[in-house]
């Protein structure tokens, strides 16, 4: 259970694939002028990334060492094609927003880097969680610069209007730019406190540790020399006497009796 | 004449395919840091753009448009783009090993660069060539999709080479730590992009 505890830590946190990694970049900057748009397109990466961590983890014996990139990218390009066969379909709206994104879903990073480093490497369901979870970072982050730039370049949110203020450069594509470089730094920013603030807790707590097991051993040194004393006592009290009577009486019987012979 | 410079203008500047529609923008910010492999990723990027362009274009009007199969489009351009990739590196060690040395690392990132398969994907869409290029639907030929593929390959390599540039001169400068790297790196796109910006409203 702890694995996939930390499966889903990765994917969301720790190595959030737009924030940490910094893959996938050509979708988050294109399509994050809307939060819809962010919302759909990772949705859209998540199914693949399942489907295709799947399918890869199934076959990871089967498909040669030599040929696996084209094998993994045949088997991507196979789900996006079905995803843009389902969205053409069922969601038209959605599938004229991502546009051009959506074939390119098949030479994102983020899918080949996690085909190529996990997926190729675990088990299918160890490789479905992950593919789960890091769709969700991904998505998140996607929805999440969607929504700032719509708020802030749009005056709206998922659609509804707020106010009537709007800032074109948020919508532009330098905006584009811009808070994705906000993002990340801010997002390092607050990791980096994060893991301080732990390795603080962690040092406090490490010496807390320490000092109880200090105070511990003296307490069990003060009882050890007690109790040792006073078997050596005992000892000083009993051994002697019992060693003097059966080493040296049978050593003396027994040279009595090598004279006598 | 004036439809060349139309093209020459509405892919180099106005649509340029990195800061305009961030395509490409994964080697744009990881092969920009000195001119000179900047310089060699965009003319190769440039030299497989337009050779896609040659070979993707017919192939979709003339084989998967009769057989009613365009939905294998991602698969079968994919497919030709790796195999280009490929050929070029066979090529290029067996013919000219100093150029190789050059380019050979930035070859096998090509396959998963998007602007490659974006300009496949764009060119075959007659309806936004049209409104990229300025003509007729029915008038987009093999020709406007080629020349496509080249200036949109430039429009890179300019958009390339003017990051590396940027990027040498802000590596000398101190720079807050949570900043630096890609988010520094971004910031400077940002400019990039406020400068083509320009473009668009002539």
């Amino acid at each position: 259970m702890n694995k996939y505890r930390k499966i889903a830590l990765d994917g969301v946190i720790t190595s959030n694939p737009t924030l940490k990694l910094v893959l996938g970049t050509c979708p988050t900057l294109a399509l994050t002028t809307l939060a819809m748009n962010g919302i759909g397109m990772g949705l859209a990466v998540t199914f693949v990334l399942i489907c295709s961590n799947v399918i890869i983890s199934a076959l990871r014996k089967v498909i040669p060492e030599q040929v696996r990139i084209p094998a993994f990218v045949l088997i991507i390009a196979t789900f996006v094609t079905i995803v843009r066969l389902v969205l053409d379909k069922l969601l038209p709206d959605i599938y004229e927003s991502l546009g051009l994104y959506l074939p390119l879903i098949v030479v994102n990073c983020i899918i080949l880097a996690r085909a190529e480093s996990f997926a190729s490497k675990n088990n299918i369901l160890a490789s479905a969680c992950d593919g789960l979870f890091m769709g969700i970072g991904f998505t998140l982050a996607l929805t999440l610069m969607g929504a700032v730039r719509e708020i802030l370049g749009a005056g709206s949110i998922f659609g509804i209007v707020l106010w009537d203020f709007q800032i074109g450069f948020f919508s532009s594509s330098a905006g584009a730019f811009f808070t994705y470089a906000i993002f990340i730094a801010l997002f390092g920013m607050s990791a980096s406190q994060i893991s301080k603030r732990r390795k603080l807790k962690n040092y406090s707590a490490l010496q807390a540790e320490k000092h109880r097991l200090a105070e511990e051993a003296v307490n069990n040194s003060a009882e050890a020399e007690q109790s040792d004393a006073c078997a050596a006592k005992t000892d000083n009290l009993n051994g002697t006497p019992r060693a003097f009577g059966s080493g040296t009486l049978n050593d003396s019987a027994a040279g009595e009796l090598k004279k006598e012979a | 004449m004036t439809e060349f410079i139309l093209i020459i203008v509405s892919a180099v500047f106005i649509n340029n395919f990195v800061v305009v529609q961030f395509l490409g923008i994964c080697p744009f910010l990881g092969v920009s840091k000195d001119f000179k492999s900047a310089l060699g990723m965009g003319l190769a990027v440039t030299f497989v753009m337009t050779l896609t362009c040659l070979i993707t274009y017919p192939l979709y009007c003339y084989v998967l448009v009769p057989l009613g199969i365009e939905f294998m489009e991602i698969i079968v351009f994919i497919f030709i783009i790796a195999s280009i990739v490929q050929m070029i590196e066979m090529v290029l060690k067996k013919f000219s090993p100093t150029l190789y040395n050059a380019m050979g690392i930035y070859l096998p990132l090509i396959t998963t660069n998007c602007a490659v398969l974006g300009v496949a994907e764009l060119v075959i869409d007659g309806g936004q060539m049209a409104s990229l290029l300025g003509i007729a639907e029915s008038a987009m030929n093999m020709g406007y999709a080629v020349l496509y593929g080249l200036f949109a390959g430039i429009g890179f390599t300019v958009a390339i080479v003017i990051m590396s540039g940027l990027r040498e001169k802000i590596a000398r400068n101190r720079i807050n730590k949570h900043l630096s790297g890609f988010p520094i790196a971004m910031i400077t796109a940002c400019f990039i992009a406020m400068a083509f910006y320009v473009f668009a409203l002539i």
